[in-house]
């Protein structure tokens, strides 16, 4: 497939395809975060998942209206206030979600995992009559359109550098709040032992509530994220629940790092061998590659060994 | 000590070793069972027992050592294997098949039909029968045959997995603190069954009570932090100094 | 040995049993029209499915959310036989090379490729409906079970291998025949399968291979390996305590699911002379899988009336309110599983069937007979024994 490049030209033809999939790899790595904070905490997939990051879309989409409609003069701004709305709203919907269906799934994760994609289909169809079945697209500010030019043949979209640099700060703040934060402690106590948290006067119920909604948030930030790299429809979203699903097994469940770094290696290769090949053999065969390596190593590439 | 090597015993552990995150939960530990044999491993909490069952059974894979039953070294072998070479397993908790019958339970551990195809064109002998008829008998519950056992009493679950076991009939049977957590009187009418399932076969058990364990053991293990502290009979054990300050003597 | 309880459910199965095959034989055939009749057809293809979803998913534990992978395998093995019969070299004639399916022609290919050349047989190609997907998801089980994967894990590399599926059978056109599919197929060795008449004897070749199909699982759940499955699905780890090797049997139980989705897929072939991706993905994957928990996941009976009750609703919404359709079929899903969980089999097991007694022993005191016994076992929800 290298035929006809000179050696310069293919690796000026992987730097560029490599930038260009940087913001495939931010909106992989904030679904997959969301995915894996509440698969690690609480062993339920969320195959609504996609669809919490369409909720995001939709939420940047009518908050650009908003601002180009009744304040054009902030317009420049209205991205920032996209994502705290779409991070607050999914978390919203998150929490009721819990509340309503997910508190009472516990120890039947396959059954979750049904009643789950039930409410992707109810979510897509309240889409479908809110906003119609046709995609929708939102204006980008000004200073985030274009590129610089590295070389004559290297170009790096700006708004791909500044999705990058924004998704490394939540991973960040993700990070200091798992990690760092009385909160997070807490989670992880009910991870390994949900009897003796409850038992130590942690309220697992809640903190489960809030793990599923901090994990709806930042997929509702993914979303808007999303909105600069494809048109949001009813059904955009559960194309990336089974890549984002495999970006968490991939990178071992338990791994933050290991999240970050399959998502990179997932998305990269995706967007290399898009340029080489079709858009659907690509896919074809980056899920193919992550498949058969999970099939060899189920525990994924990073994890521990540990005391059954 | 027993003089080794010239001897075929019926379960040879040597050098076991296995460590969970860089905590060496057994350490190079050696244990020599006669057939026969009944023999007691106690030690505080954490000293490695259930993990040393847990080896000898499959559940967990040594880092290194080997454990060696009649000839077989069962460390290579998976947990099915090992457990059709004759290793029977009794675990903590009591752990029967609750949406099936009491029949059903001890008719599937009959140590025939295991095979996938083996087992879908498996068709009850009257040696079964008769079997699984005795054996109900002797754990109480011939008259519970057709009930769920989901819905037996906990002494009753903790029976009917001992009679699992006898249907079974390994040559090497693991029991797991077998008496924790009954009444006095579950607990003598368990002990009762215990002796009678000890028979004609060698039988590690892992228990704390001592009055039990000095009534049943040929000989005692006492662990300690993965490794073997002393052994021998009740009364060596019991007067070793190293065990009396770790266990013992508090 | 014989039990009272096997008695019963034994006799409760095959009554069932008797009720559906005069329902499928009988009576929708003497009211419906060839056109529904031919409907209803399409609806038991699917139930295929759902019986092989309840030996793997109800009693075996194993979720697979790719069902509809097997389903296409099944039916592309007949279709590309189909395909092959009616591109004759005469029927062809005016392609760039003739005797070559259409749509290769179209996608500029001039030989056929090699993995279609055993499709020229018939007995290939009907061997191959069932060994195909059976080898297929005994490769992904043998991958998955034997390193104790399972769970969700299993249910989410299920379904990318749908997806990865329906992308590359879309993506090769030139050999599977794209997104439409493999179309236009018009007759079984000389027999137009098109006519009224082809479409109701094969309407009765489904219904009686299902039925087939259904004594078949019942036979594997009443064996030993049943029991075997159901103590898998509470206590894995015992059983493999008591000497079975638990991923074996997984493996088995799954291929029989895939084998038994490869003749549902098949039967659909026929039937409606083509095959597409369309039945392929993700979303028609899952939907396989409300088939067999709107019918009780425990229940082979149960999961033909699913097939035939969901799609009835699913073609009767989808006419009438397109967009209605997708909501209930998403608080399907919910409803199932937090309100219903064993289905229409343990609602009937809840509600009416101990009712039963009490009807037959109306039935008979009103004739003058006196009561006969019952043995008065009411099924609890949770354990439902419904095989």
């Amino acid at each position: 497939m290298f035929e006809g490049y000179t050696l310069g030209e293919i690796g000026s033809i992987f730097a560029m395809q490599g930038f260009a999939g940087l913001i495939l790899f931010s909106v992989f790595v904030l679904m997959a975060l969301g995915l894996a904070i509440i698969f690690g905490q609480m062993g339920v997939i969320n195959m609504a998942h996609g669809e919490f990051m369409i909720l995001g879309a939709y939420v940047t989409f009518v908050t650009s209206n908003v601002f180009a409609d009744s304040m054009p003069a902030l317009f420049g701004g209205y991205f920032f206030v996209a994502m705290v709305l779409a991070f607050f709203i999914a978390a919203g919907v998150g929490a009721f979600v819990e509340w309503a269906m997910i508190r009472h799934l516990y120890h039947r994760p396959l059954d979750t995992l049904l009643a789950t994609w039930g409410l992707s289909l109810i979510l897509q169809q309240i889409f479908r009559s809110v906003f119609g079945a046709r995609e929708v697209g939102v204006t980008l500010p000004d200073w985030l359109m274009g590129s610089f030019g590295l070389t004559d043949l290297i170009e790096v979209p700006i708004n791909g550098l500044f999705v990058m640099a924004l998704t490394l700060l939540i991973s960040f703040v993700v990070y200091l709040i798992l990690f760092r934060s009385r909160w997070g402690s807490q989670s992880r106590a009910v991870v390994q032992n949900r009897a003796m948290a409850g038992a130590v006067g942690i309220d697992t119920g809640r903190m489960d509530r809030l793990t599923f909604a901090l994990g709806c948030g930042i997929a509702g930030v993914a979303g808007s994220a999303f909105t600069m790299i494809g048109s949001t429809g009813p059904t955009a979203g559960q194309l990336y629940i089974v890549d984002t699903f495999l970006v968490v097994v991939f990178g071992g469940a338990q791994s933050l790092l290991g999240t970050i770094a399959s998502a990179f290696v997932i998305s990269q290769s995706q967007s290399t061998m898009e340029f080489f090949l079709s858009g659907s053999m690509a896919k074809v065969l980056t899920l193919l590659t992550v498949v058969v390596i999970l099939m060899l190593r189920p525990q994924g590439l990073f994890s521990l060994k540990l005391r059954r | 000590m027993h003089a080794s090597k010239d001897k075929d015993f019926a379960l040879a552990i040597e050098g076991l070793t296995v460590s969970f995150d860089g905590f060496k939960a057994v350490d190079d530990l050696s244990l020599y069972v006669d057939d026969n044999e009944i023999r007691v491993i106690i030690g505080p909490n954490g000293a490695g027992k259930t993990t040393v069952l847990d080896l000898i059974c499959g559940r967990t894979k040594a880092d290194a050592g080997s454990i060696v039953f009649k000839g077989k070294d069962l460390t290579k072998m998976k947990e099915n294997q090992i457990v059709q070479a004759g290793v029977g397993r009794f675990f903590q908790n009591p752990s029967v098949y609750e949406d099936l019958t009491v029949y059903e339970n001890l008719e599937l551990s009959y140590p025939r039909g295991r095979s996938v195809f083996g087992s879908l064109f498996f068709r009850p002998d009257a040696a079964l029968v008769e079997r699984v008829t005795a054996v109900a008998e002797t754990i109480f519950l011939a008259d519970h045959l057709q009930d769920i056992a989901g819905e037996l009493s906990h002494g009753q679950k903790q029976w009917l997995e001992i009679g699992m076991l006898l249907v079974q009939d390994p040559a090497l049977m693991m029991l797991d603190e077998p008496v924790a957590g009954m009444s006095v009187s579950e607990r003598r009418q368990t002990a009762e069954l215990l002796h009678q399932i000890i028979q004609d076969r060698s039988v590690i058990v892992v228990e704390h009570d001592m009055s039990f364990v000095a009534d049943i053991a040929h000989r005692v293990t006492v662990m300690h932090q993965g490794s073997v502290l002393s052994e021998g009979s009740m009364q060596h054990v019991q007067s070793d100094a190293r065990v009396k300050e770790v266990y013992l003597g508090h | 040995m014989t039990t009272p309880q096997t008695a019963t459910a034994e006799r409760s199965f095959w009554i069932g049993f008797t009720i559906l095959a005069a329902l499928i034989l009988l009576v929708l055939p003497l009211m419906l029209d060839v056109f529904r009749l031919n409907l209803v057809g399409r609806y038991l293809t699917y139930a295929f499915v759902a019986v092989g979803l309840v030996l793997c998913w109800g009693y075996g534990g194993i979720l697979s959310l790719g069902q509809g992978v097997f389903f296409g395998l099944g039916g592309y093995c007949l279709a590309m036989f189909l395909k092959l019969e009616s591109s004759t070299p005469e029927a062809t004639a005016i392609q760039s090379t003739p005797g070559i399916p259409d749509f290769m022609d179209w996608n500029q290919i001039t030989a056929l490729p090699w993995f279609w050349e055993p499709f020229k047989s018939l007995p290939v190609a009907l061997i191959a409906i069932v060994v195909v997907p059976a080898v297929f998801a005994y490769v992904i089980g043998v991958a998955m079970f034997k390193r104790r994967v399972g769970g969700v894990y299993f249910a989410i590399i299920t379904q990318a291998i749908a997806a990865i599926m329906t992308i590359l059978i879309i993506g090769q056109q030139g050999y599977t025949g794209g997104i439409n599919g493999i179309t236009d197929l018009r007759t079984l060795l000389g027999w137009d399968i098109r006519t009224d008449s082809a479409k109701t004897i094969l309407y009765f070749v489904n219904a009686l291979l299902l039925l087939a199909t259904l004594v078949l699982a019942r036979w594997i759940l009443t064996s030993r390996l049943g029991r075997i499955l159901v103590a898998m699905r509470g206590k894995e780890d015992r059983v493999r305590f008591s000497g079975y090797s638990v991923a074996n049997f997984k493996i088995f139980v799954f291929c029989v699911a895939a084998a038994m989705s490869g003749i549902g897929g098949a039967m659909f072939t026929l039937q409606f002379g083509f095959m597409s991706p369309s039945f392929v993905g993700i979303v028609p994957s899952i939907e396989m899988v409300i088939f067999a928990a709107v019918g009780g996941r425990l229940s082979i009976l149960g999961a033909v009336y699913g097939a035939l009750i969901v799609n009835w609703a699913k073609s009767i919404f989808s006419e009438a309110f397109p967009e209605l359709w997708l909501l209930a079929m998403g608080g399907l899903f919910i409803a199932v599983v937090m309100a219903f969980p064993n289905g229409l089999a343990g609602l009937y097991s809840v509600y009416v069937a101990p009712m039963l007694p009490r009807i037959r022993a109306w039935a008979m005191s009103t004739r003058g007979l006196p009561a006969r016994d019952t043995d008065g076992q009411i099924s609890k929800p949770g354990v439902t024994h419904a095989r």
